[in-house]
C-alpha cells in the first residue's frame, strides 16, 4: 500500500492497483492477460456470463509472435472500452519482456547459492583451530628440513664440520672460501658485528675453529679483518644466524651440485 | 554443617583467613549445599586448593617411586591424543605397497614425476573478484613458479579449459570468492586430470603475517608434504606436488609446506636457514591458508557430468571424531 494507491490482490486484475476502473469484481466487462508456462492467454469476462461463475472467464491463447498477438488482442477486444484494451496491451508487453529475460538468464551460468549451516561452520572452525594447534607446524617443518639435511638431499651446499673432520680440512675450506669471496656479498658492518655474536651461538667446533684462526693470524688490523671475514664467511656459509627480519642477509652461494634428489616425501605416519 | 559455617562466618568480609594446611571437611558436607553464594564460592575455592595440593603431592610421590625403581620402572604413560586414537583407515598406504607404487607410476601425474612435463599454472578467480582476492592471487602466483594470473570476465570454465590445454597449461587453479574473501579453491590438473575442490579458510596475506621478510624470490621452492597417509591423501598430495617444478633450487632456501592434520591441509611458505647441524631457523613469508577437501573428481572440472571419486558426505563422514580421510 503506497501513500496514494492500494494494490489489488485479485489475480485477474489488469493493472495491479485497486481502483474502481481496474477492479475485476467491480466491472462486469473486463479483460486481462495472464501467462502460464511461458504462453500468454487473454482472459475475458462479459456480463452475459455473470450468472455462471464456472464459465465466467473466457480464455484465448495468444500467438507467440508479438505483433500477431497484439492484433489478436485487438480483434478480440474490438468494441471494448479503450482503457481496457490499452492496459491489456501494456500488460502483454511487460509479460513478454520478462519472459525473454528469463530465457536469457537460464542460458548463462547462474551462481548457485549453497546455504551454510551455522552449527557446521562453527564446528569446522573450532576443529581447524585445534588441528592447527595439534599440528605444530614450525616444529614439523624444522624436523623435516633437518631430516633432509641428514639424508644429504642438499648435497654439498652446507658443510657442517662434525667433530670427526680434521681441522686441516676446515682450514683448506677456508682458503678456498677466500677465493670465492669476490662472489659473495660483502658487508663489513655485518660481519664485524656478527663476529661477536657468532662466537656465542655456534658449536664448540666452530668456536675452536675461529679461535684457531684468530690466533693464527697476525695482529695487523688488515689481516685480522680479513681473517675475521674469512672466518665469518666460512662459518656463516651455512649458518648466518637469524637475527630477526632486520638483519636478514641472503647469501647467494653459487655452488654447483650434480644430483638433485626428489624433494617430496609423501608419507609420514601420523 | 556446623563446622563449615562457623569457619566461613568469619570470612565473609575480607575473603577469609589464610587457608589452613589441612582443611577438614566433615564427611557429609558438600560445597554445593551452602545457600549463600559468597560463602559457597569461598568454600569452593578452598576445596579446589586442597584438591590441587593433593594432586601435586600424588605426582611427587609417583615421581619419587619412579626414580627409586630406576630401570625397572614401568614405561611412561603416553597421553591419548586424537592422532593416537585415530580410527584405522583401511586405505592407509604402506610405503612398500606395490599396488600403490604401480598405480602411481601409471596415473595422471606420472609424466610429471618422470620429469617429462614442466608445470605451468593458470590462476583465476570467480566473477568479479574483490581486492583481497586479487591480491591473494598475485601473492600465490609469486609463490608458485611459472604461474600466471588471468581475470575471468564471465567466462565459462568449460570453455576455457580446452583453451588452456591448447596453450599448454598443466594446472588450473580457481579461487572462489564470497563476500570479498576467498573461500574456495578448485585445483584441476589439466590434460584430463583429477579435479579437487577445497574449502579455503583463514587466508592471511603477506602483510597480515607478522615478522615476514622480503618477498619470495624467483627460485623454485622445495615442497614438503606431511601426513598424507591414505590413498586419497596420496593422490591429493601428488596433486600438490605437481604444482611445483621438480627441481628445487636449494640456493633459494624456500620451502612450501602442505601439512595435513585431521583432514585440514595447512599451507605455509617459509624461508629457512641452517644455523648449525641441529638447528634450523625458519621465517614465514608468503601467504598462508588452510584447505579442507570437499570433493575429488576424476576428469577435469565438470559439475554435472563429472565422475566423482570422493565427496565429503557430512552425514556419513562426520559422525566420528576420530575418523579422518586424508
Amino acid at each position: 500500500r503506497t501513500k496514494t494507491q492500494n494494490f489489488c490482490r485479485n489475480e485477474y486484475n489488469l493493472t495491479g492497483l485497486c481502483n474502481r476502473s481496474s477492479c475485476p469484481l467491480a466491472n462486469s466487462q473486463y479483460a486481462t492477460i495472464r501467462e502460464e508456462k511461458g504462453r500468454c492467454y487473454l482472459y475475458m469476462k462479459t456480463i452475459e456470463r455473470a450468472a455462471f461463475p464456472r464459465r465466467l472467464w473466457e480464455r484465448v491463447l495468444l500467438n507467440k509472435n508479438y505483433e500477431k498477438a497484439l492484433e489478436e488482442i485487438d480483434e478480440n477486444l474490438i468494441y471494448w472500452p479503450r482503457f481496457i484494451r490499452h492496459k491489456c496491451k501494456q500488460r502483454f508487453t511487460k509479460i513478454t519482456q520478462y519472459l525473454i529475460r528469463i530465457r536469457k538468464l537460464t542460458l548463462k551460468r547462474q551462481r548457485k547459492l549453497v546455504p551454510l549451516r551455522r552449527k557446521i561452520e562453527r564446528r569446522e572452525n573450532r576443529r581447524e583451530e585445534k588441528a592447527l594447534i595439534a599440528a605444530q607446524l614450525d616444529n614439523a617443518i624444522e624436523k623435516e628440513l633437518l631430516e633432509r639435511l641428514k639424508q644429504d638431499t642438499y648435497g654439498d651446499i652446507y658443510n657442517f664440520p662434525i667433530h670427526a673432520f680434521d681441522k686441516a680440512l676446515q682450514q683448506q675450506d677456508v682458503e678456498s672460501e677466500s677465493e670465492s669471496d669476490a662472489e659473495k656479498e660483502d658487508d663489513d658492518e655485518d660481519t664485524d658485528t656478527r663476529e661477536f655474536v657468532e662466537a656465542d651461538d655456534s658449536d664448540l667446533s666452530d668456536f675452536e675453529d675461529m679461535d684457531k684462526l684468530e690466533t693464527s693470524s697476525e695482529e695487523e688490523q688488515e689481516e685480522e679483518e680479513e681473517v675475521e671475514k674469512k672466518a665469518s664467511h666460512s662459518t656463516s656459509k651455512g649458518k648466518t644466524p637469524l637475527k630477526g627480519p632486520a638483519r636478514r642477509k641472503r647469501r647467494y652461494i653459487e655452488i654447483e651440485y650434480e644430483e638433485e634428489t626428489e624433494p617430496t616425501t609423501r608419507t609420514k605416519a601420523a | 554443617a556446623g563446622d563449615g559455617s562457623g569457619l566461613v562466618g568469619a570470612a565473609v568480609d575480607d575473603g577469609g583467613p589464610p587457608a589452613p594446611e589441612r582443611v577438614l571437611f566433615p564427611p557429609t558436607f558438600s560445597v554445593s549445599e551452602i545457600k549463600n553464594k559468597q560463602r559457597r564460592h569461598f568454600m569452593f575455592l578452598r576445596w579446589k586448593q586442597q584438591q590441587r595440593k593433593e594432586k601435586l603431592a600424588a605426582k611427587k610421590k609417583r615421581r619419587k617411586e619412579r626414580e627409586a625403581l630406576g630401570d625397572k620402572a614401568p614405561p611412561k604413560a603416553v597421553p591419548k591424543t586424537i592422532e593416537n586414537q585415530r580410527v584405522y583407515d583401511e586405505t592407509t598406504v604402506d610405503p612398500n605397497d606395490e599396488e600403490v607404487a604401480f598405480d602411481e607410476a601409471t596415473d595422471e601425474f606420472a609424466p610429471y614425476f618422470n620429469r617429462q612435463t614442466v608445470p605451468k599454472i593458470l590462476i583465476t578467480t570467480s566473477d568479479r573478484p574483490r581486492g583481497r582476492t586479487v591480491r591473494f592471487c598475485e601473492q600465490l602466483s609469486t609463490v608458485i613458479p611459472n604461474s600466471h594470473v588471468y581475470y575471468r570476465r564471465g567466462l565459462a570454465l568449460k570453455r576455457i579449459i580446452p583453451q588452456c590445454i591448447a596453450r599448454d597449461f598443466t594446472d588450473l587453479i580457481v579461487i572462489n570468492e564470497d563476500r570479498k574473501i576467498p573461500n574456495g579453491l578448485v585445483l584441476s590438473h589439466l590434460p584430463d586430470g583429477p579435479t579437487a575442490h577445497f574449502r579455503m579458510s583463514s587466508v592471511r596475506l603477506r602483510k597480515e603475517i607478522k615478522r615476514t621478510g622480503k618477498e619470495p624470490t624467483e627460485h623454485v621452492p622445495e615442497v614438503i608434504l606431511n601426513n598424507f597417509t591414505t590413498r586419497l591423501g596420496h593422490s591429493v598430495g601428488r596433486m600438490f606436488a605437481s604444482l611445483f617444478p621438480h627441481d628445487p633450487q636449494f640456493i633459494g632456501r624456500q620451502v612450501a609446506t602442505f601439512h595435513n592434520q585431521r583432514d585440514y591441509i595447512f599451507f605455509r611458505f617459509h624461508r629457512y636457514i641452517f644455523k648449525s647441524e641441529k638447528k634450523v631457523g625458519i621465517q614465514e613469508l608468503g601467504p598462508r591458508f588452510t584447505l579442507k577437501l570437499r570433493s575429488l573428481q576424476k576428469g577435469t572440472f565438470d559439475s554435472k557430468f563429472g565422475e566423482y571419486e570422493w565427496i565429503h558426505k557430512r552425514r556419513e563422514m562426520d559422525t566420528s571424531r576420530r575418523k579422518f580421510h586424508l
